[in-house]
């Protein structure tokens, strides 16, 4: 099997991969909430737990973003986007939930 | 992976593509950038929806309004449509026809007016429940989240179909080898950002 | 649905300023002749094509700059006058209305606010960023050269919109932050609120396109051997306020649009009732705003440590020590917008917590300023108009700093929360730090843009007035805010407050000399052109790239992209003799096309706008297929690039590197001579 062949199949397998994984963490929290009949609580972790397992998913199998890569430019800026959406997003809850608590 | 190392995120053509491997480098990295400025428009959205997630008002709740099937099957033809956008670009690596990689656009496209079509349909049946975007703050949240969202699908199907058309007038140019590359990094983005929705959304408001 | 509605929107007789205010019918007659005589002049002249094939459609990073800059400029003058009228009012209205109404008073603090940061700050920055940045790292241009010219397109769509409100309508009153719910349609439903929101999203838009074309540009088109820590403080900075810029948009693109939506379709993002929340609005803003007051900042830094450096003859102070800090500046920039809203209600425990990162802010500052003194220290300082720029600025930004420091205590900060004080603390960072950076930058670079040099006499005048005038417009407001005095006051009832309004008022007429120096400066500098060229292209002695190339620099830029093996890499070449030396073999240079999509976008998108504030429906459907259908079509041109032959390059570089022979050098005490043809002597290492 030639190189070009074996890198075909190579990222081929990436996206079923990807597919597959990505069906059955989708699969999951909505048959929770759809049909698994568990308290509000349960279904919230399995939501959230899924969907922050998912993500890297994509990440990894569709968007082939690994640790391995050669050039350092790009990892530094997923990581420093996350950052900036960490401080964002959770000062902003931290913030408006302490006012929230303060005016009740 | 391609022996000589991975240049950008997404698809690597890989050095037989000759000048568009080389010009994707900073071409794909700028989209990529791009793309991190919309993740934190969204992230901005996302907040703000999840401090309105109470602010109802008195007036109708994800329960009431949100459609479990109608989510579930919107959710697989996202889904779906990526991993056939990714044949598309492998299609598009790997030297195969240019028919083969605008059949697999062309599927995208359908899957993807699938998912319009179905999201049109719920605003509609949640405007037939009284949840209009004006009766509450949690319900003017989760509206523009999710047209934000529908936007950005919206013109990536305007951008696949001037693509099918550049594939089949134009060939598979290094130009658009270029512009496919960067549609298929914005069409993943927006399943990822989907994960997001349907989990925090929908399946929330429905648990 | 009457059919004047259908074409017109709300625009109505009641929209021209005659039918309500002298002074707006003034203003408004001020735009309009501008207008007519600029676009007469033009006319008359017969350059429409020269202008569209020469510059509006040029995407040349060079001249994209430049035109960045004389936007910048005029806007410049609109608000300071704005601010001068603003001045006079507060001299003059101690127990008596003065001369402005309430309703005329705010919307010129609006938007003088507004002008100040969209359309003066920010357009300021991001030319001469454009112009001076690709040169410093051996590029030919940035990477994304239509774009370019599209961001350019869109921020002067967004300035032409301020000029329109000027004669339609009226603006918002609610200040350049425009917090809810004031700025809903409950309590302002003309069309104020909505020209604030649609040119603030031209300019956001711009502006996060430009964040992403230098980031990559810095990233990716440095030349061969220039190594992140090779690279100029100038570049450093521009890559850490381009960062920034990508980040700190979207938010601000997002509270706008959540206004709007709040505005145009009754939803309930900030409005008192149905669950809205008004604080978010000030949260998602200030994610914006503190990042911005950043962006407005970094470049100036980078300005003042190329000039400095290069005016003390000595190699910057602390290299790694700056970018560091830079580098924890940006970072930083995003732990500390709570600090603006101290006051809104949430408990001592987060104000404590972004009170301590706004003090950890000031630390990395601190360090610059000791680096810049540290740099003049021993050197052999050389008191030119950009280095003067520079000393006003380290001692009273200083003071600026300073006082910022003391609002970041929540303790202190509800005191004087939104007092004069603040306004002292932030223009005292802005006009020393910001605005002279610029200006200085102005006349750094200028030589290379075109030619000659600036005149030296007037821009020392410019200087002086500048300092002297911001310090007796602004040092009063420290003890007025501390006095007392809230901000935005159209009338006050203190007697104590006037003896200090009117010393700020004779400040804000020295700055009105300052812009006069300023004018009269180009006016004499283009008079005395001949004499004031310096071809060779080196004027300062130079450290950096741009000075290697000839003035005005080539539309290629370099000849043959450089190699470089360390920092400061034109001042190295010099040192080792090696400057100015033909090249054994010159190349075919491939350049892009002009393009007409900027001015197309430009256009679209400030018809759109306009059509949005107006509610004139169909323009706004017709323009935004105008830019789909512009973009799309842009993707369909398969012919993009020009190519300069070998021989034509060639011929030019001889021809320059001909004169470079034929000049002789001058040192640096005739660096402001007419006989500084741009030549350096170079000291013998």
């Amino acid at each position: 099997m030639s190189s070009a062949d074996q890198e075909y199949r190579a990222d081929l397998r990436s996206y079923v991969i990807g597919l597959v994984v990505a069906v059955i963490l989708t699969a999951i929290p909505f048959y929770a909430v759809g049909f698994g009949g568990y308290g509000v609580r349960t279904d919230f972790y399995i939501i959230g737990l899924c969907a922050l397992v998912q993500i890297p998913m994509h990440f990894r199998f569709f968007l082939h973003i690994d640790l391995s890569r050669s050039k350092r430019d790009d990892l530094q800026l997923i990581l420093f986007s996350f950052l900036i959406v960490v401080l964002m997003v959770g000062g902003t809850l931290w913030i408006l939930g302490s006012e929230k608590m303060r005016m009740m | 992976m391609s022996a000589t190392g991975l240049r950008h995120p997404g698809l690597n053509l890989g050095p037989a593509h000759g000048d568009a491997h080389e010009a994707a480098e900073e071409i794909v990295f700028g989209f990529w950038v791009f793309l991190m400025s919309d993740l934190v428009l969204f992230s901005a959205i996302f907040a703000t929806f999840a401090t309105m997630v109470d602010a109802t008002a008195g007036g109708p709740d994800g329960h009431t309004l949100f459609d479990f099937k109608s989510a579930a099957i919107e959710t697989g033809a996202l889904l779906l449509s990526s991993f056939t956008f990714g044949m598309a670009s492998v299609s598009m690596k790997h030297g195969r026809e240019t028919r083969s990689v605008a059949l697999w656009l062309g599927v995208t496209l359908l899957l993807a007016f699938v998912f319009l079509g179905l999201e049109i349909n719920d605003f509609l049946s949640m405007l037939a429940k009284g949840g209009s975007p004006e009766r509450s703050g949690f319900l003017s949240a989760v509206w523009l989240l999710v047209a934000t969202h529908g936007t950005h699908v919206t013109f990536g199907c305007l951008w696949i179909v001037v693509m099918l058309i550049q594939v089949l007038k134009l060939g598979l140019t290094s130009d658009v080898k270029l512009r496919l590359l960067r549609l298929a990094l914005f069409w993943h983005f927006l399943d990822i950002v989907w994960v997001g929705i349907f989990s925090f959304v929908y399946l929330r408001g429905l648990a | 649905m009457s059919w004047w509605f259908l074409i017109f929107g709300k625009l109505s007789y009641g929209a021209f300023p005659f039918t309500y205010s002298i002074i707006a019918t003034m203003a408004a007659g001020m735009v309009v002749l501008g207008f007519i005589a600029t676009v007469g002049l033009i006319t008359v002249m017969g350059k429409w094509t020269y202008l569209w094939t020469e510059w509006f459609t040029s995407v040349d990073h060079k001249k994209i700059g430049i035109m960045y800059v004389i936007i910048a400029m005029v806007m410049l003058l609109r608000a300071v006058i704005e601010a001068n009228m603003m001045r006079l009012q507060q001299s003059m209205s101690y127990d008596s209305p003065g001369y402005l109404p309430p309703d005329h008073f705010s919307q010129l603090f609006t938007t003088h606010g507004t002008i100040m940061v969209f359309f003066m700050g920010m357009p300021f920055l991001i030319g001469i960023i454009n112009f001076a940045m690709p040169l410093q790292i051996g590029a030919r241009d940035v990477s994304f050269p239509v774009m370019n010219s599209v961001s350019l397109g869109m921020t002067f769509g967004g300035a032409a919109l301020m000029m329109a409100s000027l004669c339609l309508g009226k603006f918002s009153t609610g200040g350049w932050s425009g917090y809810p719910p004031y700025t809903e349609a409950t309590f302002q439903p003309g069309v104020g609120p909505d020209y604030w929101i649609w040119a603030l999203t031209l300019s956001g838009i711009s502006t996060t396109m430009t964040g992403i074309n230098f980031a990559v540009t810095i990233y990716k088109k440095r030349c061969p051997g220039m190594t992140l820590f090779r690279m100029p403080l100038f570049t450093w900075t521009a890559l850490c306020t381009s960062i920034l810029m990508i980040f700190a948009m979207p938010p601000l693109t997002v509270v706008t649009t959540m206004l709007a939506l709040d505005r145009y379709l009754g939803m309930h993002f900030f409005t008192n009732a149905a669950g809205g929340d008004m604080m978010n609005f000030v949260n998602l803003f200030w994610l914006f705003g503190h990042p911005e007051v950043y962006i407005l900042i970094l470049p100036a830094f980078g300005v003042y440590s190329e000039v400095v450096a290069n005016f003390s003859g000595k190699k910057l102070y602390g290299y790694k020590s700056l970018v560091l800090a830079t580098m924890c500046i940006a970072v930083l920039s995003f732990t500390v917008w709570l600090h603006h809203f101290f006051t809104m209600g949430q408990s001592g425990m987060v104000n404590a917590f972004y009170g301590v990162s706004t003090m950890l802010i000031g630390i990395p500052t601190g360090v610059k300023i000791f680096d810049w003194i540290l740099t003049m220290f021993q050197g052999r300082v050389r008191l030119q108009t950009p280095m003067l720029y520079a000393i006003a600025f380290i001692v009273l930004f200083t003071i600026g700093g300073t006082s910022g420091i003391i609002l970041a205590n929540p303790g202190i900060d509800y005191q004087v929360h939104n007092s004069l004080f603040l306004v002292a603390h932030f223009h005292n960072v802005l006009i020393p730090g910001t605005l002279f950076g610029m200006l200085a930058a102005y006349h750094y670079w200028f030589p290379k843009a075109f030619g000659f040099r600036l005149d030296e006499r007037w821009g020392r005048l410019a200087v002086a007035c500048w300092t002297v005038g911001f310090m007796m417009a602004f040092f009063p407001l420290y003890a007025l805010g501390l006095l007392g005095m809230p901000r935005r006051e159209v009338e006050y009832f203190n007697p104590a407050y006037q003896p200090w309004t009117i010393i700020a008022e004779l400040g804000a007429l020295v700055i009105m000399a300052g812009i006069g120096c300023l004018f009269i400066q180009i006016v004499v500098s283009i008079r005395r052109r001949a004499q004031n060229s310096v071809p060779v292209g080196d004027p300062w002695n130079g450290r950096t790239l741009e000075w290697s190339v000839r003035a005005p620099a080539p539309e290629y830029n370099f000849a043959v992209i450089p190699t470089v093996d360390s920092v400061d890499a034109w001042h190295a070449r010099k040192e080792r003799g090696e400057a100015y030396r033909v090249e054994p073999q010159y190349f075919d240079i491939l350049l892009p096309k002009n393009s007409a999509l900027g001015p197309v976008i430009g256009v679209g998108g400030a018809a759109a706008a306009f059509g949005l504030v107006w509610h004139i429906w169909w323009l706004v459907i017709v323009a935004m297929l105008v830019i789909i259908g512009a973009v799309i079509a842009r993707g369909f041109v398969t012919d993009s690039e020009r190519v300069i032959p070998a021989e034509e390059v060639r011929r030019q570089e001889v021809a320059w590197l001909g004169t470079v022979r034929r000049t002789p050098p001058v040192p640096r005490d005739k660096e402001t001579a007419e006989s500084n043809e741009g030549l350096a002597e170079v000291q013998a290492a």
